[in-house]
């Protein structure tokens, strides 16, 4: 009796399975047996379990802090019903609560006081339902793909990897040694070739999806996101509720193994991340109570909703804003290939505008022939130079139109490499320097140079034959030689008049502002 | 009869040139089938599609050619040598006008056959150079001077004296590569672009006692930064090649850009292979000083909006290839192989004289040549 009062005054966050928890039990392996769907309440406890196990489980280890590995649901109920044959008598089971409770107190006490800086309001408690207040201070982990000189790290995706059956890709070449900390990959050995095919862990859709991004077929940002979220699509097309799991919570977890094989194919790209995050968030608001048919038919109705608002839409906008800024007899000055700016300079052609156009393209992706190809069928005047010659014909400039891979928190533009470069000798000549984007792509990094968080393409591009002779082709064997090839750089606000996005036109500086009112938004 | 009159008449005609074309003796037919060999070579290089030669080469072989005409030619005074020299003079730079070490070369013989036929005259250095800054201010002194005088010495004075600067020409490079401890210290990260003879000297003798990093911008479409890479990574250099595209992103990791030239202009300016400007601007950004290695043969009295000829254009083939045939006929393609560099943006000069400011480059240019040669 004692033991009961007690445990029913220790009102705890995650203790109500202190209440007849033996019950419980009995209740939920019945139904399990006989093969019916657990209530909602029942798989909350089963759920609660789980977080209690692990809890204890990391007590015993010692360990602080860690990531939450989710247990595979089988075993967990293997562990649950272990749990209840030889732990049903009341006072033992209340006594390995009183000691769990104490120790998540000691935990609470322990995190409160050793994280610096962190405000004492931070309950305990994992979940913070107070509302996003900007001033609280992020604890950010640093992304794996930029820790690739720390082994720790290394061997720490090594095992997450491991753990989703996905084969790690090995490294290429000599890593300059200002990028040791970026992974260098080779593009005539990409990971489908280590994985069996068909492959049982991952949606054929997801390993042609890699296929295309780690060959360069599938390239540039919004090209890449609308890409993946049909192949998201797909999977949940296909996907089928395994028996006594929720929707919400199962599909995006069958997700993360996908992410990480993209990944390893092709660091993601801020516009995917965030697309990312989009679809998980909506997955995870699927009410309980839907019907698994229905859940699928919303979250595809979802994602569509979202390439058509943040993506087509978004172009749609920006170009009714940019045209505003494209006058007859200017001349044009475009770097790569953007689809964005493509569009807007099509859109302006349509509208009968008079202009020209000059392409500026660069080794070794060249890109900036696609976007001269697009321009010509369409029947738009232009000029082709390399990167070297923008400074010959720049006095020639009447405005310079650049596309963005992202947009940073402190005002910096991420885009192709090359770019940067463009807004230094525009703004020499004072030709106005125009950047859009539309607002999927902001991001909340921030960077200040283009050597922390970049992407190194296959060095051998860089190799090229000029009457017959190819003058690198045994940089592997010349020691002190390397190659660098670098995909993205920032340029910095003061290079860039405006930006264009579909929210408006605004200076470069207003970025966290987009960003703040989006997050207080969502 | 009809023939010899025909002759005749063709003779009186067009005397001169008809001596020029109709060589006496056997040392002239050899010298003129040497100048026109010469001026073929010249043609065929600067097309970028032959052997591209370096500049010391082509000053040196002008330099060659010039003391053979000296040596062989048929003059009487100073003022028939000098006019022989500026016709060849003239016709070797509109074979190839934007090798201008050639022009520069003429200039440097005219001066010093100046310098001779003074010297034997009797007139002294000082009042000579008193009588220039005099000259400099009332534009008239030394042209009443019609060189005229016949002085049995001055084939062979000329002629050392082409010898001497002929020795100079062969040991820029070697100068140059002298002065690079002064300026490399270890540790340091040094950027160039393209392939510059001097540059890799200058690297390679301070890489003999320094530990450096070296990062070769392709500079495409010729990629000459690809040979110049493997040279240096030879010579036991740590180096990297970049894109071009990738200039401004490393930059901010550079301690010093150091560049070789096509030519230095009167202004201090410099015409460069294309891509020093965007890489100068880049410098001037993140504060990196610049260094142009450009030996003395190098200086040249032009400007760079004087003439139409200071760009100069190769086949777009470089840039758009005809395999992409179907845009290429509606697309205009530029490659342009130099860049200007304002002086505003450079650092040093090294020379084989030593170090200077783009500043101090109009008293160079007074030492070297007679303003009057200016313009050939």
């Amino acid at each position: 009796m004692a033991d009961a009062d007690e445990t029913s005054k220790q009102a705890e966050r995650n203790t109500n399975v202190g209440d007849g928890i033996a019950v419980k039990k009995q209740d939920i392996a019945r139904a399990k047996n006989e093969g019916k769907e657990l209530t909602k309440d029942e798989k909350q406890r089963l759920r609660k379990e789980k977080k209690q196990q692990k809890k204890n489980k990391k007590d015993d280890k010692g360990e602080s802090e860690h990531e939450n590995v989710p247990l595979p649901p089988s075993q967990a109920v293997v562990q649950c019903q272990s749990q209840k044959v030889c732990t049903s008598e009341k006072p033992a089971k209340s006594k390995a609560e009183q000691r769990a409770e104490r120790r998540a107190r000691q935990e609470a006490d322990r995190a409160a006081k050793g994280k610096k800086g962190e405000s004492a309001q931070q309950p305990p408690s994992g979940k913070s339902k107070a509302p996003p207040n900007e001033l609280q201070p992020v604890v950010k982990r640093l992304p794996e793909h930029v820790q690739v000189d720390d082994p720790a790290a290394v061997r720490k995706l090594a095992k997450k990897l491991e753990r989703q059956q996905i084969p790690v890709r090995s490294e290429y070449g000599y890593k300059v040694s200002l990028f040791s900390h970026l992974h260098q990959y080779s593009r005539k050995a990409p990971l489908t070739q280590q994985i069996s095919i068909p492959s049982t862990v991952i949606h054929p859709y997801i390993v042609r999806l890699g296929l295309q991004y780690s060959q360069g077929i599938v390239a540039g940002s919004n090209a890449r996101s609308i890409a993946l979220l049909h192949a998201f699509q797909k999977v949940i097309q296909d996907y089928k509720t395994p028996p006594n799991e929720e929707l919400s919570r199962d599909l995006v977890n069958k997700l993360k193994p996908y992410i990480s094989y993209l990944n390893q194919c092709r660091p993601l790209s801020a516009s995917m991340g965030n697309a990312i995050k989009y679809v998980k968030k909506e997955i995870s608001n699927i009410p309980c109570l839907c019907k698994e048919e229905e859940a699928k038919k919303q979250l595809l109705s979802c994602i569509d909703n979202y390439i058509k608002e943040k993506i087509t839409l978004a172009a749609t906008t920006i170009s009714a804003y940019a045209i505003e800024k494209i006058s007859n007899g200017d001349v044009i000055l475009v770097y790569g290939c953007s689809s964005l700016v493509n569009h807007i300079l099509c859109d302006a052609f349509d509208k009968k505008r008079k202009f020209s156009v000059i392409v500026v393209d660069s080794r070794p992706r060249l890109e900036g022939r696609e976007a001269l190809r697009r321009l010509v069928k369409k029947g738009i005047c232009c000029t082709y130079v390399l990167i070297s010659a923008v400074s010959y014909i720049l006095p020639e400039v009447s405005k310079v139109f650049l596309g963005a891979h992202a947009l940073l928190a402190n005002g910096y533009v991420m885009s192709r490499v090359g770019t940067s470069q463009i807004a230094l000798v525009a703004k020499a000549y004072n030709v106005p320097v125009l950047v859009c984007c539309e607002t999927y792509k902001f991001c909340e990094r921030v960077q200040t140079d283009s050597f922390v968080s970049n992407e190194l393409d296959d060095p051998d591009d860089l190799m090229v034959t000029r009457k017959g002779k190819i003058h690198l082709e045994n940089w592997q064997d010349i020691r002190q030689l390397g190659l660098l090839n670098l995909v993205y750089d920032v340029t910095p606000p003061d290079f860039v008049d405006l930006v264009i996005t579909d929210l408006g036109m605004i200076p470069c500086t207003s970025v966290p502002v987009v960003l703040r009112v989006k997050n207080v938004d969502q | 009869m009809v023939f010899l009159i025909l002759y005749s008449t063709l003779a009186m005609i067009d005397v001169h040139s008809f001596k020029r074309t109709m060589p006496v003796t056997d040392k002239e037919v050899a010298l003129s089938e040497r100048i026109e060999a010469f001026l073929a070579e010249l043609k065929r290089g600067g097309s970028g599609a032959g052997t591209l030669r370096g500049s010391g080469e082509t000053a040196r072989e002008t330099t060659a050619l010039l003391r053979r005409i000296t040596g062989q030619a048929q003059w009487s005074s100073a003022g028939d040598l000098m006019e022989i020299i500026r016709k060849e003079g003239r016709r070797m730079m509109a074979t190839q006008p934007s090798e201008t070490t050639v022009g520069n070369m003429v200039r440097r013989v005219l001066k010093i056959i100046r310098e001779e036929y003074a010297r034997l005259r009797g007139s002294s250095e000082v009042t000579d150079q008193q009588e220039s800054l005099h000259q400099l201010l009332t534009s008239g002194g030394l042209s009443e001077e019609n060189f005229g005088q016949h002085f049995k010495d001055l084939r062979a004075n000329v002629i050392e004296a082409i010898n001497e600067l002929l020795t100079e020409l062969e040991a820029t490079t070697d100068h140059i590569a002298m002065q690079a401890l002064e300026h490399i210290h270890s540790n340091e990260v040094i950027m160039t672009i393209g392939r510059s003879r001097t540059v890799e000297a200058f690297l390679k003798d301070a890489a003999l006692k320094r530990k450096f990093h070296v990062i070769v911008a392709e500079c495409a479409p010729f990629c000459q930064g690809h040979e110049m890479a493997t040279s240096l990574s030879e010579a036991g250099i740590e180096t990297t090649v970049i894109a071009d595209a990738a200039i401004f992103a490393v930059m901010s990791r550079v301690n010093k850009v150091i560049i070789g030239t096509q030519t230095v202009l009167a202004n201090g300016g410099l015409r460069a292979v294309n891509g020093t400007h965007t890489l100068a601007l880049a410098a001037r950004h993140h504060s990196t000083p610049l260094i142009v290695c450009a030996p003395m043969f190098k200086l040249s009295p032009q400007f760079h909006n004087e003439e139409d000829t200071f760009h100069k254009f190769v086949s777009p083939h470089e840039v758009l290839p005809f395999t992409e045939g179907e845009i290429l006929s509606k697309v205009n393609v530029y490659c342009p192989v130099f860049d200007y560099v304002p002086p505003e943006l450079i650092t040093l000069f090294i020379s084989n004289i030593g170090g200077n400011a783009p500043s101090y480059t109009y008293r160079l240019m007074s030492e070297l040549y007679h303003p009057e040669d200016h313009e050939l």
